[in-house]
Order: structure tokens, then C-alpha cells, then sequence
């Protein structure tokens, strides 16, 4: 029943006509599922089959919006059922049902031709935005647990809230206007009840290629997308594989004029972004 | 047998599930709400807003968790993990007692995130109440299984729905979360009378009741909690307190969510029929 279940719709919408063995799938559901004086075995299974889809892409298309408006509704709509179809739910929760979205379309790119690049680009920040929502905090580092040591024995690391990216489009502003319309059309619905849960927002327009570098975090809860320089990305993601801080350090290139780096940790300290482990 | 050991010999009356659209009226105007139901998986993460959302709720008012996805009737074995984060939401919260369905929805590690029916056996019974011990010895907290809506029926069955239930809830000793809603939704798909539901289980064991609305089709009935509870659904909900007295009632509204007002109000009906019941038997 399960893979009944699970198998992928028709393109009518309907549970498909035959079994994976060739049997026609009256025959096998009325193997197992009684039908009654209204139903058949087979539209009773049916409905089965279509709630898990429903369900499925219901929560699909509200993790993936901007990826939805990338790709337009019909091919949105293939990539999930193949996504999906090749890799099912394995947590019972459905906050993970995309963990593997990016490994997917990076090695399925015709479901994302000819903006694979985009979608990809999207997929990374969208999967991001979910992992800054509720993954773990640990307590911040504080001035007081640096004081006395050198750069040298620092081993700060990033919160696992945080996630650093380097895009080839500036798609967080993209991202924002879209998710800022999609609430905004809900709240002019005039009630909750009446706003039709995944209608086509007004679609702010696709950014032109450009290398962005960006940290998406969590500050007092809501999530946030905050743009880097190239250096503060190079620096960020020494810390986050490991380097101690002098080593990070080196990464920030010679020459040019000096950076302000006790003003970036400043800041990015007051945000909490930094743990340590022995820290207080 | 309101309060009774399956909750925790607690005395709640009616209570609304917590949803996101009622989150800021809570926070802001803090009504009065009984209690709570919260759905267990969507707090058992590792941090962020809905946690401190939780919080915030627990500062205020009594929450009681639900769950829909220990599948005590899949073949499978308890998912530890599950077990560990729902353990460490129920020292959280301190529910004084913690549901879940009698259904299965997982094969082979993957999940269909449904409330799947079991074919009513010795045993499947057997393995549910099992794997109900099981939960309940390793998160020390009473354990309800809520009856699911339906819709398919399954050769294999060798007694009805209500010995099932009962079959289970005896052998793995817990409480029955009675949704009288699912009864009239099964009832109608399946064709028995509800009411002989309601005469055939142990109410002894009701810790709690979940009232709901669905959606009517031409050829069956879908359980949606999207709508107000239609008038047989409170019928039955007054036959169920009459047989087991004035027992924690939730209203289950998990889809095109109205106000937190028409909800309350909505869920707060179920308190004429308690009255009604007390009055006639004083």
C-alpha cells in the first residue's frame, strides 16, 4: 500500500491506471482494500495517493518559492514530483523534505535547463533560510571569553544557524520582494480563510548575473540576509572550516587599504554569529 | 473518569489547537484559553522562533502534546531520534500526558506523513500496543492513541474498528484520545452506525476528546479540519460525554484557519452539551 501510496500521479491527476508490474492497478488494489457501496477498491486507494501528493507539494511549493517563480508553475510542478519520486521523506518531520534538493538538481540539471545555475543558486538560499529558522544556537562568544588570548589560540566558529554563500546572482532581494508579496496579497484577502494558500504572487523582476556573497542568519529570531565584501566571506569561511583565528586572518588579502577587521568582529560578535567551544 | 490516570488525573476542559495565524492575538491580547494542544513535531527542533514562541505560550497557559508521526502501527521498529527530541519537548512542556494516532505511515525508513488505516488483526494489534509500552516506558508521560478518520477497508480485517481499538488500548494499558469526529467521518465511509462506536469502547480510558470539522463529497467524506463542527458530529460528541463525563475536549481547525475568536467560540459550543449532560444527571 505504501508504494501505492507514494507512486507519482498521472498526468490527469488521478492515481495511474497500471501497477510498475503491468497489472491493472483495479486488480491490485481490490487485492487488499474492500471496496464499498460507493468506491471502488481502486478510488479508494486513490484518494490515498493523491492527499500524499497534495500534501507533499503543498509544503514543497511553500519552501521553494522563489525557486516556483524561477521555473514557472508546470515545470516547478516536474521537478518536485522527480525530486520527490528519488527521494522521498526519511524524517518525520517535513522541515528536511529538500536536504537533498541542491545535491538533485546539481546532478539532474536537465529539470532546471537552461537556468540551472539560477535555480541552483536559489535552492542554496532557500534551503539556507530553512536551516537559519530553527536550527541550533549555541551561546554566543563574549568579549570577556577572548580576553587574554591571542589570535593565534581563538578558535571561533560559526553558529550552525549560519550559512555562508557565494552566489553568481544577487537573488536576496529577489527572494525578499517575493516573500514580502506573497504576504502582503494573503493580508489584502481580507481574511485568512479566504487566501488561496499558494497563489501566484506578483513576481518581482529576476536579477542580472552578478557575484554576491552572503550570510544568512538568524538575529532575535527572524531571519535575516546580510551581503558580505569578498574578504569578509574569505575570512568567515576560514573560521567556518576550521582555521584558528590568526589563520583566518591571513586569508584577508595584503595591500589596499587596511580593513576595518576589529569593526567586523564587532559587529558580527553583537549578532552572536561566533560560538567557542570552553567558552563561558 | 474525567480525570483519570491516562491524564494524568487532570481536570481540563476545552482547549484550541495553537496555530500560527493565532499567534501574535495570544502574545498580544493573552485571552483566556484553557488549554493548548500543540502539534509535538513542529516544536521538536533544535532552536529559533518556535521555540521561543512555545515559551512564550508557556509563560501563560497549559499546553498538552500531540503528535502525528510515532506510526505505533508500523511494522518497523520506534524511531529512537523521535523518541529523544519528543522526550526533551515533554520536559519542556510537562504535558501531563502526550497523543498520537493508531495508524502507520512509515515503510522502509520512508514517510508518508498520513495517517495510514491498519487492517484491524491480533496482530497488528500486538505490535501497536507493544510499541505503545514501548513510547510511553521511555517518555514517562501517559499515552492517548487518537482513533483516525478513514478511508479504505482492508480484506485482511478480522474484527471492526472499535474491537480494534479497544484490542490495542487493553493489551498496551494507555488512554484513548476519542475523536468523535473521525468516528462519523469513518462512519460514513465505511457504513456503521458511530454510535455503536461510542457503546463499545472502554470510556473508562478516554483521557481526552477531539471535535473537528471536514468536507462532505458526493461519495465520501474527507477529514479537512477546515470547518465548524456540523450538528451529528455534536451529537455524537454529547453521547461520548455522556457516557464518559466531562472529559479535556480540543477543536482540531488546521486549515483555512478562521480568527482566533470563531475558533474559541467554535470550540467553546462543546461546553452546552457538558451542561446539558450535568443537568440531567444531577
Amino acid at each position: 500500500m505504501a508504494q501505492a501510496v507514494m507512486r507519482p500521479l498521472a498526468d490527469s491527476g488521478r492515481m495511474r491506471a497500471d501497477w510498475c508490474d503491468g497489472r491493472p492497478m483495479k486488480t491490485v488494489a481490490a487485492g487488499f482494500i474492500k471496496p464499498n457501496s460507493r468506491l471502488t477498491s481502486f478510488e479508494r486507494l486513490e484518494i490515498y495517493n493523491r492527499q500524499y501528493w497534495l500534501r507533499l507539494m503543498d509544503c514543497f511549493a511553500e519552501d521553494y518559492p522563489g525557486l516556483r517563480a524561477i521555473l514557472g508553475e508546470q515545470r516547478f510542478h516536474e521537478l518536485a514530483v522527480a525530486y520527490l519520486e528519488k527521494h522521498p521523506s526519511r524524517r518525520f518531520t517535513l522541515r528536511d523534505l529538500g536536504s537533498q534538493l541542491i545535491e538533485f538538481l546539481q546532478s539532474d540539471p536537465h529539470w532546471t535547463a537552461p537556468q540551472q545555475e539560477l535555480a541552483l543558486d536559489m535552492a542554496r538560499l532557500e534551503w539556507a533560510h530553512i536551516e537559519a529558522f530553527d536550527n541550533a544556537a549555541k551561546p554566543p562568544v563574549t568579549a570577556t571569553d577572548l580576553q587574554g588570548r591571542e589570535p593565534a589560540q581563538i578558535h571561533l566558529r560559526l553558529q550552525p544557524y549560519i550559512t555562508l554563500l557565494r552566489l553568481a546572482y544577487p537573488l536576496d532581494n529577489f527572494l525578499i520582494a517575493l516573500r514580502e508579496n506573497t504576504r502582503l496579497r494573503g493580508e489584502a484577502s481580507n481574511a485568512i480563510a479566504d487566501a488561496p494558500e499558494h497563489s501566484p504572487a506578483r513576481k518581482p523582476r529576476l536579477p542580472h548575473r552578478r557575484t554576491l556573497f552572503l550570510v544568512v542568519h538568524r538575529y532575535e529570531n527572524v531571519v535575516y540576509y546580510k551581503r558580505l565584501q569578498a574578504r569578509q566571506y574569505g575570512l568567515l569561511l576560514a573560521i567556518q572550516n576550521g582555521a584558528f583565528l590568526e589563520e583566518a586572518l591571513q586569508t584577508i588579502p595584503a595591500g589596499g587599504t587596511t580593513p576595518p577587521i576589529g569593526e567586523w568582529f564587532q559587529n558580527w560578535s553583537a549578532l552572536g554569529w561566533f560560538w567557542m567551544r570552553g567558552a563561558a | 473518569m474525567p480525570a483519570n490516570r491516562f491524564n494524568a488525573f487532570t481536570d481540563y476542559g476545552i482547549g484550541i489547537g495553537l496555530r500560527i495565524p493565532h499567534y501574535r492575538h495570544i502574545l498580544e491580547k493573552k485571552p483566556v484559553v484553557d488549554w493548548f494542544e500543540i502539534i509535538s513535531e513542529n516544536f521538536m527542533v533544535e532552536g529559533g522562533r518556535p521555540l521561543e514562541i512555545l515559551d512564550q505560550i508557556l509563560e501563560q497557559y497549559r499546553v498538552v502534546q500531540h503528535g502525528v508521526s510515532m506510526y505505533f502501527g508500523s511494522a518497523e521498529p520506534l524511531n529512537r531520534e523521535h523518541l529523544r527530541k519528543l522526550k526533551r519537548l515533554v520536559r519542556r512542556t510537562k504535558t501531563p500526558w502526550l497523543s498520537d494516532h493508531l495508524c502507520w505511515g512509515s515503510v522502509d525508513g520512508r514517510y508518508t506523513h498520513d495517517l495510514l488505516p491498519m487492517p484491524y488483526t491480533f496482530a497488528a494489534a500486538k505490535v501497536a500496543a507493544q510499541k505503545i509500552r514501548q513510547a510511553r516506558d521511555f517518555l514517562e508521560v501517559p499515552i492517548a492513541v487518537e482513533n483516525v478518520s478513514s478511508y479504505a477497508e482492508f480484506h485482511v480485517s478480522e474484527m471492526t474498528e472499535w474491537e480494534f481499538l479497544t484490542e490495542v488500548v487493553e493489551r498496551a494499558d494507555c488512554g484513548i484520545l476519542l475523536d468523535v469526529n473521525n468516528i462519523y467521518v469513518s462512519s460514513f465511509n465505511h457504513g456503521f452506525d458511530p454510535f455503536k462506536y461510542l457503546d463499545h469502547i472502554p470510556m473508562e480510558r478516554v483521557a481526552q476528546m477531539h471535535i473537528a470539522g471536514h468536507s462532505r463529497y458526493r461519495k465520501y467524506i474527507l477529514d479537512t479540519h477546515d470547518h465548524a463542527v456540523i450538528e451529528p458530529v455534536w451529537k455524537l460528541y454529547a453521547h461520548a460525554a455522556r457516557l464518559a463525563g466531562r472529559t479535556a475536549t480540543l477543536l482540531e481547525w488546521d486549515a483555512h484557519i478562521p480568527s482566533f475568536e470563531e475558533v474559541h467560540d467554535e470550540a467553546l459550543k462543546a461546553n452546552q452539551f457538558i451542561s446539558q449532560i450535568e443537568a440531567a444527571a444531577a
